[in-house]
């Protein structure tokens, strides 16, 4: 089954990259974007027919590699 | 000393750091990361570079490595492992360093000369070294040192800040902050000083007629104390 992972910055941690771009949107015509805040997204596609085995197997990957913990929060969609 | 480094599909300052070590007299080797064992050492050093093209985060594929159980073991046991720039990225990602090394603020490649002070010389990695502030070179995208507030407290309680950017005069204010680094940090030690991180590459500056001798103070300090 396929699974699907957001991982975004916590709350709080400087994002260089979406200010970036909301400065960008407000200088093109979309003025009223007040923040951006710029993350990342996983399809994951695992051997494993039993939904709750798959998620959790996805959830420790999460906590092991594809989220920095320091910075970063991970949801499984 | 016997001395060993990590090379990384993607490392590029492998053969810098083997010229710089083989000249201040450490005996080095060069250790594939696909190797599992690292042959007997009294210091490890992670390269500078792009390890993995930096996918994800930088260093984080690398901190899964097959070598990297190794290195954690010799890290663990007290033996001295030294991080230079990606070096540092990967030790920060494998949890032997706290925090994390963020996109630069301003979003821009750095890369240029830089001061940076002492700010522990209680280790053998700045020991005996006369000065109070070094010029090193840094080039980096991803030296934005950050961690939160709680693990900042228990860094500065330790001790474990290493190096920190400031100017000629060893002025480590903001102004003098090229990255926006956390308090100005540019390397950190573990709690027990044997492991070092840092963004500046001593191994630029080991020739006065290329770029300057600040690194040979480094690395002479380090063998010399070992």
């Amino acid at each position: 089954m396929k699974v699907k992972v957001i991982v975004t910055l916590k709350n709080g941690v400087l994002d260089p990259q979406g200010k970036a771009i909301q400065q960008t949107l407000n200088g093109m015509t979309f003025e009223n974007v007040s923040e951006v805040r710029q993350g990342k997204f996983f399809d994951i596609k695992v051997n494993e027919s039993d939904e709750n085995k798959a998620k959790s197997q996805v959830e420790e990957m999460c906590k092991k590699l594809l989220a920095n913990l320091v910075i970063e929060d991970y949801k499984i969609l | 000393m016997k001395s060993s480094v990590i090379i990384f599909p993607g490392s590029n300052c492998d053969r810098d750091m083997d010229v710089a070590l083989k000249k201040f007299g450490f005996k080095n080797q060069m250790v594939w990361h696909h190797d599992s064992e690292i042959p007997k050492s009294d210091l490890i050093v992670l390269p500078g570079g792009f390890s993995y093209g930096d996918y994800l985060r930088c260093g984080s594929i690398a901190s899964k490595s097959r070598i990297i159980k190794s290195v954690i073991d010799f890290a663990n046991s007290g033996g001295l492992v030294l991080g230079i720039c990606n070096g540092f990225q990967i030790l920060t990602e494998t949890g032997l360093l706290p925090g994390i090394l963020q996109q630069n603020k301003y979003l821009n490649f750095i890369c240029k000369n830089v001061f940076v002070k002492i700010k522990n010389k209680e280790n053998k990695y700045f020991k005996n070294i006369k000065k109070e502030v070094l010029e090193l070179h840094i080039a980096h995208n991803e030296g934005n040192f950050f961690c939160s507030n709680d693990e900042l407290k228990s860094i500065e309680d330790n001790r474990q800040i290493a190096v920190t950017y400031c100017d000629d005069k060893g002025n480590d204010s903001e102004h003098n902050n090229p990255n926006g680094a956390i308090k100005n940090i540019a390397g950190i030690f573990n709690k027990d000083k044997n492991i070092l991180g840092m963004m500046p590459h001593p191994e630029r500056m080991i020739d006065p007629f290329l770029s300057g001798e600040d690194g040979s103070l480094f690395f002479e300090n380090l063998i010399g104390s070992m």
